[in-house]
């Protein structure tokens, strides 16, 4: 079983923080790290290794610096890695990004890929999805549990809003998981070893055969036009008064409103 | 298009550094320089106080514009039944599609003649109506295919479907196959008066940020958008439209939904369908904090929320958890208790149409979002509440 696990660095946006006076976000100290949900995508990985042999590859799209989740992974027992790194992949959207990253698969040739559910700085859920069309396979999103895995078959449960589906699928198969599937290992002092020692291929666009117009801000459909502080709207009224009388007023507003 | 500091204009301030959330601006000789990390996110762009840092276009960045016009909503159901995003989406769809002078019309796969009429009366001109047994129950393939096929067909200029697990699954396959670019969870939609292009809003870094997407060259512009956000149009009882049923042809699928099982009973709390919510946060301090709070769900008739810190705390279970990480809501009436209202709780919340707020601290931000404003301690002020309630309801 060939496995490619596709992870991305991000900023921990839980320590991502604006500042209201000029509206723009304060990065000072925030650590980059693996997107928490390819976490569980590498966790998966190595379980599909375990239960049917082969071979875990992870991939990321990335500047140089991406270089430290990469070993990362492989501490975590990851088999090898490639680092796809170029200037011409800077400024992607999810659609470019999902081309580039299905070239390199196509390239590497996998029987499963791995996704997280999404990456948390950008919150889309969209590249796992459009990176199975444009390789042309099934893929499941959502995954919570691998029920069977086999050669050419793979039974998982998908997470939907009021419950789960269990979903057959044949391979070569695409699936992004969620949190709910796993609990990511530690690396292992092998592992560290591994990561220490790993040798990280690099690959550009022209060693994935990627047609230059569809990499990067070229290749990207949508653009940002702005970014800016969430807005509030303000047509509140402060309940003056006594404790007392300031609950009769919010009953008195309530039945205007007809709430009781 | 890249970003640009001009090497003149730049005092070596250091001002735009932290505002990169890609670490891609480094000071080199006393001046500021953007190096290969920068992903273009312009985030650095309004904070330079000389004004140095400026965007440049490329004359690669012009294309030719492909055509489209109408707007389609993707109308998603399951067991039959059509949710309710695909009468908010009808909602959004008729104000852009008015703004345009467009038509709006409706996808529809699987469910009933009936089910397409409901959709005309919400607002729909016409609807695409497909039948055939493999789009009964959601597949991604035969989803995507069948909508990519319609799209390429008829041409919308716009295509919204729901930011739900089936929206979010599907519709990235069909953006991808049409080269087009697609915005996921918008919360805001909009037509700009000029371009007439599509501004899709949407939060993105963990709801600390909103950003614009464009998407102005290649049609159609494609969004998902977050349930109960949008609100639904009218309901017209005699509104008449057209139903186009269309054909799967021989569309195939290498999946296939074994089993759907629903987990509902006791681990579902339905925030999402209820009228009035009353929500508690760490100012409640404890789990008896929340005993006083079902108590006032129970006189008021609402189902009980919370803040992610109150869920942290551990002293209510996470599917109560309003907000960007947790359910997003839209009740007639919400009542915050001791919540303080930082952005991500706001976003899961602030398209209540009332919104009450109970908290000690007269400068908490969730007075800014309140109707109503309480300052005061709770431990006060709830249990008069219930008492006054009851009164009231005669209870
Ligand atoms: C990526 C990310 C995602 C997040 N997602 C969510 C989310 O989905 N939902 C969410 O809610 N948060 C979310 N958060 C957390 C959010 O930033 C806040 O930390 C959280 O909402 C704070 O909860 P709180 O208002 O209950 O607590 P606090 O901020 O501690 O506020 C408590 C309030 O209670 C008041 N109070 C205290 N005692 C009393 C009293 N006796 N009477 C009256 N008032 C009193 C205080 O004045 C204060 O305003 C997220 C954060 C990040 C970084
Ligand atoms: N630059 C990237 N390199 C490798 N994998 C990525 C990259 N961007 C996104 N992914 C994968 O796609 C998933 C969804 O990302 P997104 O669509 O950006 O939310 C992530 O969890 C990763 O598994």
């Amino acid at each position: 079983m060939r496995v490619i696990v596709c992870v991305k660095q991000v900023p921990d946006t839980a320590e991502v923080r604006i500042n209201p006076e000029t509206n723009t976000l304060m990065r000072d100290g925030v650590p980059s790290i693996i997107n928490p949900y390819d976490m569980h995508a590498i966790e998966a990985g190595l379980y599909i290794r375990e239960k049917a042999g082969g071979k875990v590859t992870v991939v990321t799209m990335g500047p140089p610096q991406a270089e430290t989740a990469l070993r990362e992974a492989i501490s975590m027992g990851a088999d090898d890695a490639v680092l796809l790194t170029d200037r011409a992949f800077a400024g992607s959207d999810t659609w470019a990004t999902a081309y580039t990253l299905a070239k390199a698969v196509e390239h590497l040739g996998a029987d499963v890929i791995l996704c997280g559910k999404q990456a948390i700085d950008g919150d889309t859920a969209q590249v796992g999805p459009e990176m199975a069309e444009f390789l042309d396979i099934p893929h499941i999103a959502y995954v919570r549990k691998i029920e069977e895995i086999e050669d050419n078959r793979i039974v998982v449960q998908r997470l939907m809003d009021d419950g789960y589906d269990v979903i057959e699928s044949s391979l070569p198969v695409l699936l992004t998981v969620v949190k709910e599937l796993n609990v990511p290992r530690m690396p292992s002092l092998k592992g560290k070893m591994a990561a220490k020692k790993a040798e990280i291929k690099k690959m550009t666009a022209a060693d994935i055969g990627a047609t230059e117009e569809n990499l990067g801000l070229k290749g990207s459909p949508t653009q940002v036009k702005n970014i800016f502080a969430p807005e509030v709207k303000k047509d509140r009224k402060m309940l003056e008064g006594l404790n007392e009388e300031k609950v009769m007023a919010l009953i008195n507003e309530l039945q205007v409103m007809k709430c009781l | 298009m890249f970003v640009k500091i001009d090497k003149d204009k730049c005092s070596g301030c250091e001002t735009c550094i932290g505002s990169c959330p890609y670490d891609a601006i480094v000071i080199k000789g006393e001046k500021a320089e953007i190096n290969e990390l920068c992903q273009l996110c312009k985030a650095c762009l309004s904070v330079c106080p000389e004004g140095a840092i400026s965007e440049v276009e490329e004359a690669s960045d012009i294309k030719e514009k492909s055509e489209g016009k109408g707007v389609w909503i993707f109308a998603e159901q399951r067991d039959g039944k059509i949710s309710g995003v695909a009468f908010e989406l009808l909602g959004a769809g008729r104000r852009l599609a008015d703004k345009l002078g467009a038509e709006l019309a409706a996808v529809l796969f699987g469910a009933t003649g009936s089910d397409a009429n409901e959709l005309i009366r919400w607002g729909a001109d016409k609807v695409y109506h497909c039948t055939d047994e493999i789009v009964n129950t959601f597949n991604d393939e035969p989803y995507s295919k069948l909508l990519a096929e319609l799209i390429k067909q008829y041409k919308p200029e716009i295509v919204l479907a729901g930011a739900t697990p089936i929206g979010r699954s599907f519709i990235p396959r069909v953006a991808a196959s049409l080269k087009t670019g697609l915005t996921a969870d918008c919360t805001s939609l909009d037509i700009d008066d000029e371009s007439k292009n599509l501004l899709q809003i949407r939060p993105a870094f963990g709801g600390n940020i909103m950003a614009t997407i464009l998407c102005p060259n290649t049609r159609p512009q494609m969004a998902t958008v977050r349930p109960r956000v949008m609100k639904r149009g009218e309901y017209n009882e005699t509104a008449k439209g057209a139903i186009i049923n269309v054909s799967a042809g021989d569309i195939k699928s290498r999946t296939k939904v074994l089993q759907t099982v629903k987990e509902v009973a006791e681990n579902a709390v339905n925030l999402q369908e209820a009228s009035i919510i009353v929500s508690g946060g760490r100012g409640l301090g404890g789990e008896k904090g929340f005993e006083l709070l079902y108590e006032l769900a129970e006189a008021i008739g609402g189902t009980v929320g919370a803040s992610r810190a109150a869920v942290d705390e551990g002293w209510i279970p996470y599917r109560h958890q309003v907000g960007q990480t947790g359910k997003t809501v839209g009740p007639k009436l919400y009542i915050a208790c001791g919540i303080s209202g930082a952005v991500q709780h706001l976003v899961g919340m602030q398209s209540s149409d009332i919104i009450v707020a109970i908290n000690k601290n007269p400068d908490a931000p969730i007075f800014n979002v309140a109707n109503f404003g309480i300052v005061g301690d709770l431990n006060e002020i709830i249990p008069m509440l219930i008492k006054k309630i009851k009164e009231v309801k005669g209870l």
